[in-house]
């Protein structure tokens, strides 16, 4: 037997765990409010576009989405073979390739904000 | 039940897909696994509206728009409620994954759950405030 | 004493003669204070001495007479009647091929729990003329809930990822790693990673939590594999990233 790779991913599962844990149900009842026409001035396009053109402002927001996107992408996994789903391989990959692709759109999206 | 005989012994195989349902405690296990697909799905409209506003004005308010959608309030409302699972399920095992020893005791577990529930609450005051 | 008159349902199966198992009903009238091991001694001393189930010590040490109580797995000796209505179904832990009515084959986990070093390897050899090892009660603390485990297999029944992917090397095993780990007179952590550490070790679990809520002696294995995840994670950033830090 030989040791697992598996940490590279555990370790944004678990720190994704936290950070949206303590984090998504208040950006959630605040984009809700958004869906429902009370719009928090958080969700606005200036307000958003000025968070992210200061770089701590790019840079909590990317960390903050980046571990979302793990954390959900590693936990959809385990969650698959759950279902009876077992060709966890095809299922890990695309998953995890989901989730990397959103990691770097959103450093260039970011990064094009001035 | 698919079973099978092995050398002698009878071996009781369990159901790949439907073997949460015998306990209550796996559809609870399930229900905490199932949240992903929110958080995760809610992660991706995230990643869109950073893209949207890196496109300008209109692009972020035709994003507005899918949001204001009848289909956008009930996957809000939706995430919302796997949301809240997720932070106290991910909160109420703290204890058991990071115990925390003082001298010749550990901390009570209640306090470490606590003190997470404490920091959940500031940090949602404090984007509210913020953000509102 | 009050008595009450109670139908257990008990699987039973015999390889020499049965395709399949089957559920055998006995009416048995029960004292209160009586656990469920009490209403099998009683079938068996009474009733149909070919039923066949393991006990021993009566008082939940010897981790032997581990069974599906309704559904749940549950120490016999443990299972007080009072609890449950006039109907008890008792089966053998599942996930566990079936030998013989209500034993298992439990050769698995003996090979498993063997396998991840369950014993002090000491960090250097250590001379008799040196002493007893010293431990502050802050190091015995580490791992004394641990050492609790008598084995009886309640978790890798409680646990569906054992039931779903048998090579897991489950719960028991990995907790009693891990309570190696954390002893300080120890030294083998590095020989249980290689084991433990492997995508059939802790890596299949996906805290589920079950083993926890079922073990008698509250050992919490859930919490042991967590650690254990977690120490492992910081070990593969250590290797990988910071390859220049001694180990």
């Amino acid at each position: 037997m030989s040791k697992s790779n598996k940490p590279i991913v555990w370790g944004l599962f678990a720190a994704g765990g936290m950070a949206t844990a303590l984090v998504t149900p208040v950006l959630t009842f605040l984009t809700l409010l958004t869906a429902l026409h009370f719009t928090p001035s958080l969700f606005t396009y200036e307000c958003l576009h000025t968070m992210a053109s200061y770089w701590i402002g790019k840079l909590i927001i990317f960390v903050f989405v980046t571990l979302s996107l793990w954390h959900s992408a590693h936990r959809m996994r385990i969650t698959a073979h759950d279902f009876g789903i077992r060709s966890d391989l095809l299922i890990a990959i695309i998953l995890y390739c989901v989730a990397a692709i959103g990691t770097i759109l959103t450093g260039f999206s970011l990064l094009s904000i001035h | 039940m698919g079973k099978k005989m092995n050398k002698n012994s009878y071996i009781r195989e369990v159901p790949r897909a439907s073997w949460f349902l015998k306990q209550p405690r796996y559809i609870r296990y399930m229900a905490r696994e199932v949240t992903s697909l929110f958080i995760g799905a809610y992660t991706l409209m995230l990643v869109i509206a950073i893209k949207r506003v890196a496109e300008g004005p209109d692009a972020f308010q035709n994003f507005l728009e899918i949001l204001y959608s009848p289909l956008g309030i009930l996957f809000n409302i939706s995430t919302l409620l796997a949301a809240l699972y997720h932070s106290t399920s991910w909160f109420n095992v703290t204890p058991q994954a990071m115990p925390i020893q003082w001298g010749e005791e550990f901390v009570s577990g209640r306090i470490i759950v606590g003190a997470h529930y404490i920091i959940w609450i500031a940090i949602s005051i404090l984007i509210l405030v913020f953000g509102v | 004493m009050s008595e009450r008159q109670i139908q257990i349902e008990v699987l039973r199966y015999n390889p020499e003669t049965d395709i399949e198992p089957t559920i055998q009903a006995y009416t048995v009238s029960c004292l209160n204070e009586w656990v469920v091991l009490d209403a099998l001694n009683y079938i068996k001393d009474n009733l149909d001495a070919t039923l066949s189930y393991r006990w021993s010590c009566h008082m939940a040490v010897c981790g032997s007479c581990g069974m599906m109580i309704n559904g749940e797995p549950k120490l016999a000796c443990k299972a007080f009647i009072h609890e449950y209505s006039d109907r008890i179904r008792v089966e053998p832990l599942v996930h566990f091929p079936i030998k013989r009515d209500l034993i298992t084959d439990i050769e698995d986990f003996i090979a498993k729990f063997a396998s991840v070093k369950p014993y002090l390897i000491p960090k250097e050899k250590r001379p008799i003329s040196d002493g007893e090892y010293q431990q502050k009660p802050e190091d015995l603390l580490k791992f004394k809930q641990y050492t609790l485990c008598i084995n009886c297999m309640l978790c890798y029944s409680a646990c569906p990822k054992y039931g779903l992917v048998p090579e897991f090397i489950g719960p028991a095993a990995i907790s009693i790693a891990h309570r190696y780990n954390q002893d300080s007179r120890d030294g083998g952590r590095h020989h249980r990673q290689e084991i433990i550490a492997s995508s059939e070790g802790v890596w299949e679990c996906s805290f589920v939590g079950a083993c926890s809520e079922v073990c008698p002696k509250h050992v919490d294995p859930a919490g042991a594999l967590q650690q254990v995840k977690l120490a492992s994670t910081i070990d593969w950033y250590r290797e990988h990233l910071m390859p220049w830090v001694k180990k």
